[in-house]
Parts: C-alpha cells; structure tokens; sequence
C-alpha cells in the first residue's frame, strides 16, 4: 500500500502522454519527418522543468518527504548508450512506442500493443544472455 | 480550449511529464525510468541465472505501481476522455490479425523486440535518459537521445515506408 503513491504519479504521467500524444505512432512519424514542432515542445518543456526542480532541490537542499537526502542521478558513460540507443530508435520508429507509451497503449485500449510489450520483454532478455559478447 | 476530449497542447503536456522527475525524487528516491521495469519483469519471472538479472527485483516492487499507473492514466486519457474522434495508432497495421503478416510481425515483433533489447543496452529509454538524464545534465544521456532519434529518423524515413 505503500507504494499506491507511485501509482498516482502513474496515473498522471501516463495521462499527459496520452492526451498530449506522445504515445501516437502519427506523432512519432511526424517527428522524425520533422513535420510537427509538437513533440519537440513536450521535450523542451519536460527537460528544462525537470532541470529546474533539480536545481531548486539541489540549491535549497529540500529533503525528501520521509527527511532523507535527495540522491542526485547519474548516468555513466558506456559505448551501449550508441548501439542500443541506435537499435531503440529502430524499433521507437516501427512501433511509434518507448516503454513508457507500451503501457499507455495497452490502458488506451490498443490491446495488440500487449504483444509488442512481449517482444521487448523477450528483447530485454535476450539483451541479457548474449551482453557478454557484446562491446560495451 | 478542450482538456477533456481534444489534444493537450505540448506546453501543457511537457511540464507534466517533467513534474514527475521532482515528484518521484521527493517520494523515496526514485528515479524516472521505464525501461528498468523491463528488466524487473525478466528478474522476477525467468532470471535464468543471467547475471543481468539476479538481483533482488523486489527492491523495484515500486516500479510496478508506477507503470501500473501509466498504464491507468492511458485508459483514462484515451478511453475515458476520447469522444470516439482522436485515433493513437493506425489499426489497420497494428491489429491481432496483422501479427501473423510480414508487415504486422516486423512492425510490432520485431520492433517491440528492438525497443527491449537496445534501451536495455543503452541502460535507459526516453524516460531515463531523455527525461531525467539530460534534467540532471548527464551528458551520456544526451549521447544516448541523439543515437534515439537517429535511429528513428533513418528507420522513419527509409525503412516504415517501404513497410506500409
């Protein structure tokens, strides 16, 4: 019960995806055509609000809810952030759907999406089994 | 301007999607990031004893209720809040009787599993990387969203149309 929190933060972010249609195929095709800006706005709206909350945290030393020190992320540099970033883009462009959005179609009622969250289930494993022949 | 049924605009949608990065953080520490439920899901049903997944998943019960929650903020918003006009994906190509033609097992399989393979090689999708990542000026991140949107671009404009 807990955890209920993060299911209303859920709720609202798979909302906004939704209705602001990032989860669409069409607005995925538009963007890497170029054609919309709107896509663009979300992620440069998204980003510097993000950027923001992180630095008021960050400034003004806010804690979290339960007192703890605010843990700020990092991401380390690997070489699969090009080959699996490039490989993602591949599938973002045929399925016109991140992770994210797999779940929002599958809630929006395009239950086929439910396979194509199989697949990269399937994807992500076999990821694990051949990592180690993979350069990285 | 019509929140229930109609589009929401990007500016109202991105600081939305950016509001969840603080939120999360505020909560418990968690960091944004879809993909790693991926992961979670490969630990807690076939770990198989690859390395990649033996770890103890159920430290990440938390990720569950936040997809849990997209995926109920997707019913909402395209169930509930659609009068029947706004269409997400095109259901002549993404159907149950497609999945068994070239064009819907190449579309959806394979590209599903592409999705799942490469942002577990990249450590991160949209959200980790495009979203939080570059929120906290992670330059590996910003590595990562350019190789997305190449893939996509090319992929978009020289390999979807000849799928169609």
């Amino acid at each position: 019960m807990k955890h209920l929190k993060y299911t209303l933060v859920g709720i609202v972010f798979g909302l906004a995806l939704t209705k602001g249609e990032a989860i669409s195929w069409y607005r995925i095709q538009e963007m890497f055509h170029f054609e919309s800006f709107h896509m663009y706005g979300i992620f440069m709206t998204a980003v510097p609000i993000g950027a923001l909350s992180l630095l008021i945290i960050r400034k003004l030393q806010i804690k979290t809810f339960s007192g703890d020190i605010v843990e700020m992320p990092k991401k380390e540099y690997h070489h699969g952030v090009i080959f699996g970033g490039l490989i993602f883009g591949f599938g973002w462009a045929m399925t016109g759907a991140c992770p994210g959005p797999l779940y929002a179609q599958i809630g929006a009622g395009y239950t086929v999406t439910i396979v194509t969250l199989m697949a990269a289930l399937a994807g992500t494993w076999t990821f694990g089994l051949v990592q180690k022949y993979l350069p990285d | 301007m019509d929140l229930i049924y109609k589009q929401w605009p990007w500016y109202i949608a991105g600081p939305i999607i950016g509001l969840s990065v603080p939120l999360l953080l505020l909560m418990g520490n968690k960091k944004l990031g879809i993909s790693s439920t991926l992961r979670h899901i490969c630990a807690a049903c076939v770990p198989a004893s690859i390395p990649l997944f033996t770890y103890d998943w159920k430290k990440e019960i938390w990720s569950f209720y936040f997809v849990g929650g997209i995926l109920i903020g997707g019913f909402i918003g395209g169930v509930l809040m659609n009068d029947g006009t706004v269409e997400l994906m095109p259901r002549e190509y993404f159907n149950w009787g497609e999945l068994i033609t070239m064009r819907g097992f190449i579309m959806m399989i394979i590209g599903g599993f592409m999705v799942g393979f490469g942002t577990r090689y990249a450590r991160g999708c949209t959200s980790g990387h495009g979203i939080l990542g570059l929120s906290a000026l992670q330059w590996p991140s910003l590595v990562a969203i350019m190789c997305f949107f190449l893939g996509g671009i090319l992929f978009s404009n020289f390999v979807v149309p000849y799928l169609l």
